[in-house]
Order: C-alpha cells, then sequence, then structure tokens
C-alpha cells in the first residue's frame, strides 16, 4: 500500500498501522490487503469488482474494515460490496473512502454497499469521507447504500463527509420487516465550490418498524447542498426525519422531505430548519471568552460533532 | 470595582430606555438590581456585559475605562453574565458549555460540583446536548452555572429564578449565600425575589431607566416592601376595579 493510502486510512478508518479483525482495503481498485477471521468471511465477488462478506450468525463484538482510497487522479473506482448479517449477530463495520489527486484528473469512488441483515441482527455503520491532494481535478465520493433488515434487525449508519470532496451524491435506501429500526446519522461539511446531494428513501412494511434520519450539515463559501428524503409507512410504524443546516458566507442549501403514509396507524414525522448561526449563540460564548471566529467554530464544530 | 458614570441607552427606534444611570459597585458584595419589568434592569445588566454599547457615558471597571471594550474584551476582564433566556446549541453538551466557561480542564467531579449548585444531578445532564431536548427551568440552570464556572471578577445574574422551580430556587438562594462567602467576586442579581432580595448586601431600585434608589438593604428593602400593593385587577381594568 502507498503512503497516500496509509494517510487517508488513519483519517477515515482507524487504521494504526493494522486493523484488528477482519479487513479489506482497496487501493486504486485493487486490494491491498485483506484478512478473514473465523466468523467473518471476506472474498471477492466472481461476477464484478467488490466483495461479499458473510458474518456468521450469533457474531458478537467484531469489527469489520472495509476502507477504499483512490490515491491519484484519472482513477474512476466502482465497486460492490455485500454484506450479509447472519440471525442475531451484533457487529460493527467501518467503511471510510479518501479519494486524493496532485493532477488536474478527476478522482472518484462509487461505493455500492448492500447490507441484508437476519432476524434480529445489529450493526453499527460507520462512514467517513475526505477529499485530499493538492491538484485541480476533481474528487468524487457517490456511496450508494441499500439496506434490507429482516424482523427485529437494527442497522445504525453514522456518516461523515469531513472535507475536500468537490462532488458527492449519496443515496440510501431500505426495506424494513416488522420491528426492525434504521437509524441514520449524517453530517456533511462542505466549502468552496463543492456540491453534496443527499438522497433517502426507507420504506417501513413491517409492523411497529421504525426510521429516524438525522442530517446536520453545513454550507460554506459557495457550495451547495441538497437534501431530499422519503419515509413510507406501510404499516403501523414510526418514521422520523430532521434535516439542520447551518448556512455561512455564500453556501446554499435546499431540503426537500416527502412523508408518504399508506396505513392509518403509520406515525411520520419531519423537521427542517435552515439558517446561519444564531446570533445569540455567537453572543453568549462571547461571554465567555471567545472571539467571534472562535464562537463560529465552536458551534459549527459541536454541530457536525 | 464597577462605575457607571451618565449611562445612557436608546433603543434602535429611538426609545429612551436608560437615562443617565449614575452608580457604583463595590467589591466582593451581593447587590440586588430591582424595579418594575420594562424599567431598564436587563438593558443595564447587558450595558455592563458589552452586549450593547451606551449612547453616552462611561463604564469602569477596577477604574479601567472598558466603555468601548467589546462582549469577548469584558469576558476576559473578568465580567460573567446569565442570560435571562438561555442560549440552546445543537451539539453543544452541558460539559462542553461549563469547559468553555472554565477555561478548559473541568473534570467530571468539577463539573458535578458545578450542576450541584444549581441543583441538576450531574450524571443525568453531563453529556446531555444544550438543546430544545432540555426543559426550560433545566436550560436555566446550566445556564447559571456557566457563569458560576467562570469564577469571574463581576458576576451578573439576569432573573435567575425565572423559570425555576420552587426547590430549585431554595438551592439557587443558597449558593448566592456561599458565593458571597466563599469568593471575592461581586455579584449582582437581577431580581424581583423577595428571597433573594433578603440576601443582598445592597440593593438598587431601577425605574423609568434611572436610579430609583440606591444603599444597604436594610435601608431600601423595607421602603420596597412597604410601596408593595397587590393588584388584583386586570391590566386596563383598574379603574373599573377601584369604583
Amino acid at each position: 500500500m502507498n503512503k497516500i493510502t496509509e494517510t487517508l486510512l488513519r483519517i477515515v478508518s482507524e487504521y494504526d498501522g493494522d486493523f484488528k479483525g477482519a479487513f479489506n482495503i482497496r487501493e486504486d481498485g485493487m486490494c491491498a490487503g485483506r484478512q478473514s477471521t473465523e466468523n467473518v468471511r471476506i472474498e471477492p465477488k466472481k461476477d464484478k469488482p467488490g466483495l461479499e462478506i458473510h458474518i456468521k450468525p450469533g457474531t458478537k463484538g467484531e469489527k469489520i474494515s472495509i476502507p477504499a482510497c483512490v490515491t491519484r487522479g484519472n482513477v474512476d473506482d466502482l465497486v460492490y460490496n455485500d454484506f450479509f448479517v447472519g440471525e442475531g449477530a451484533d457487529v460493527t463495520i467501518v467503511a471510510g473512502c479518501g479519494v486524493h489527486t496532485d493532477s488536474d484528473d478527476e478522482a472518484r469512488h462509487n461505493g455500492i454497499h448492500r447490507f441484508v441483515l437476519d432476524k434480529g441482527a445489529h450493526v453499527l455503520y460507520t462512514e467517513k469521507h475526505i477529499g485530499t491532494g493538492s491538484g485541480t481535478g476533481a474528487r468524487r465520493i457517490d456511496p450508494v447504500t441499500e439496506v434490507e433488515l429482516a424482523e427485529d434487525a437494527t442497522l445504525e449508519m453514522d456518516t461523515v463527509q469531513i472535507k475536500g470532496v468537490d462532488s458527492t451524491i449519496r443515496k440510501t435506501t431500505g426495506t424494513l420487516a416488522a420491528r426492525a429500526t434504521l437509524v441514520v446519522r449524517e453530517r456533511i461539511m462542505t466549502d468552496g465550490y463543492e456540491k453534496a446531494e443527499t438522497d433517502f428513501e426507507v420504506t417501513l412494511a413491517g409492523e411497529d418498524s421504525g426510521a429516524d434520519l438525522i442530517s446536520r450539515s453545513v454550507a460554506r463559501g459557495n457550495s451547495h447542498q441538497m437534501f431530499r428524503s422519503v419515509i413510507k409507512g406501510e404499516n403501523r410504524c414510526t418514521g422520523h426525519s430532521e434535516c439542520d443546516a447551518i448556512l455561512a458566507d455564500n453556501g446554499t442549501v435546499s431540503a426537500a422531505p416527502a412523508l408518504e403514509a399508506s396505513h392509518v396507524d403509520a406515525e411520520l414525522i419531519h423537521e427542517a430548519a435552515i439558517g446561519k448561526i444564531a446570533g445569540e449563540q455567537i453572543l453568549k460564548l462571547r461571554t465567555l471568552g471567545l472571539t467571534e471566529e472562535e464562537a463560529e467554530e465552536k458551534i459549527i464544530s459541536g454541530f457536525l460533532k | 470595582m464597577l462605575r457607571l458614570e451618565h449611562i445612557a441607552w436608546e433603543s434602535p427606534d429611538g426609545e429612551e430606555i436608560i437615562r443617565d444611570i449614575d452608580l457604583s459597585i463595590g467589591k466582593g458584595k451581593l447587590i440586588v438590581v430591582t424595579g418594575p419589568n420594562g424599567g431598564g434592569k436587563t438593558t443595564l445588566a447587558k450595558l455592563i456585559a458589552g452586549l450593547v454599547t451606551p449612547s453616552s457615558g462611561r463604564i469602569l471597571l477596577d477604574g479601567e475605562d472598558i466603555t468601548e471594550a467589546n462582549v469577548t474584551d469584558r469576558a476576559k476582564k473578568g465580567i460573567a453574565y446569565a442570560f435571562q433566556q438561555p442560549v440552546r446549541f445543537k451539539g453543544l453538551t452541558v460539559r462542553d458549555l461549563l469547559d468553555l466557561a472554565a477555561g478548559g480542564g473541568l473534570d467530571d467531579i468539577a463539573i458535578c460540583t458545578l450542576l450541584g449548585k444549581v441543583g441538576l444531578c450531574a450524571e443525568e445532564y453531563i453529556d446531555r446536548e444544550m438543546s430544545a431536548s432540555l426543559s426550560g427551568g433545566e436550560s436555566k440552570r446550566i445556564e447559571i452555572a456557566t457563569v458560576l464556572a467562570r469564577n469571574a471578577k463581576l458576576s451578573i445574574f439576569d432573573e435567575p429564578e425565572a423559570g425555576i422551580d420552587l426547590w430549585s430556587f431554595t438551592r439557587l438562594v443558597e449558593t448566592f449565600q456561599e458565593l458571597r462567602e466563599e469568593q471575592d467576586g461581586t455579584l449582582l442579581v437581577i431580581s424581583h425575589q423577595e428571597r433573594i432580595l433578603s440576601i443582598a448586601d445592597e440593593i438598587v431600585v431601577i425605574g423609568d431607566g434611572h436610579v430609583k434608589g440606591a444603599g444597604d438593604r436594610e435601608v431600601i428593602l423595607p421602603t420596597l416592601l412597604s410601596e408593595e400593593r397587590t393588584i388584583r385587577c386586570p391590566q386596563g381594568k383598574e379603574e373599573i376595579c377601584h369604583e
């Protein structure tokens, strides 16, 4: 693995010179390291680029790392990773992505991740994205996440876009069976002329299923963000989505939340708030001795924490 | 330690809120500022903390003219201010705010002590967001704790009793008494509560933008109590009531 990959891995994953547990490192579309464990089997797909990851029923407490890095321009990496999580398993999956270019060629990673969780399985899925490098070439990350949750399964998805990604289109879809739960926490910071689009579509098909989508974003410079969400309640269920955005400089944000209820006991809520940092928040922190700039930084870093 | 000289302030629409206030506040005292609603008490507190700038007059802190100093500079010079309406933050936790207030390095025990002083159980609150998920009374008490954390030369509390239940209020009064006894700092409390007035060293009465009276509690408090009227009539219907 090259130096850039190593640097990116330290930012987007829990790499400290090594990974604990099962892992696969993807570097410029190639495998730069892989390890399976007794309970977690990682195998390359036969028909297209990507992996099949099988987690045995009942597996507890294991961490699986599948970071992907693009370390130069003129790379357009497309990967399909499918996770099959056995009944009652409880694991953490870390899937960070870094794109780097020092040239005027584009560096792009497009990860299509499918999660199939069996009954009662629980997965914490974390995803950190960053763009680096001195080149003028665009850094693009376009993740697609498809989630299928069986009865009583839970997926908690925690995604962060730190900085430097010129363009991202993030699509997340989910179908939930009875008593299944999907929790998505997304935090995005854009600056300069960056663009970020988020698209959620969750179908609450099973009785007492629930979804909670929370998006917090900051649009600085001349950046633009678009948030779209659709929660479909097809049964007795609870759905909640919340989009909070802070505007700074000339940043712009559009939020288009939608709720579709086709069952009388579906309870669906959406909250959206877009605006600059409230003046009284800055004032309060200034009364604690912070300058205006320090107060803004503190408010933004807390908001995106 | 604090001196206000001929301070005046007009609201942006030209209304005179503070008219020629002259006031000296001594070191290490507990001063309670009281008076009718709309009389200029909160504006006076904001003028001292630097949230608004006087249209005329001077503010001196330990002899230094701080009239032109901004909010941050005044905070650094040792002025702390508890807002009447606590400010909410999505993302910043109680721990974050108290740590910022103390200038960093607050451990769990110190945070626990601070929250205890405002009648909150630290375990339940320490990592809660200072957001709308907290009730009005809870956020008010945390707001007060952020000022206690500063251990400032001059701490200003704007109606600390507002929104706080009776039990927490009792604890708060004790806290003010402890602060007065244990610390060198000066406390300036805006309040209508007799129990807070009764622990003051000095009382300042503000009305119509003027100092209506100022002096030792023993002198001012009896006059306030004798002037007290129980108004039982709806506003604007007094004439009918008195017929």
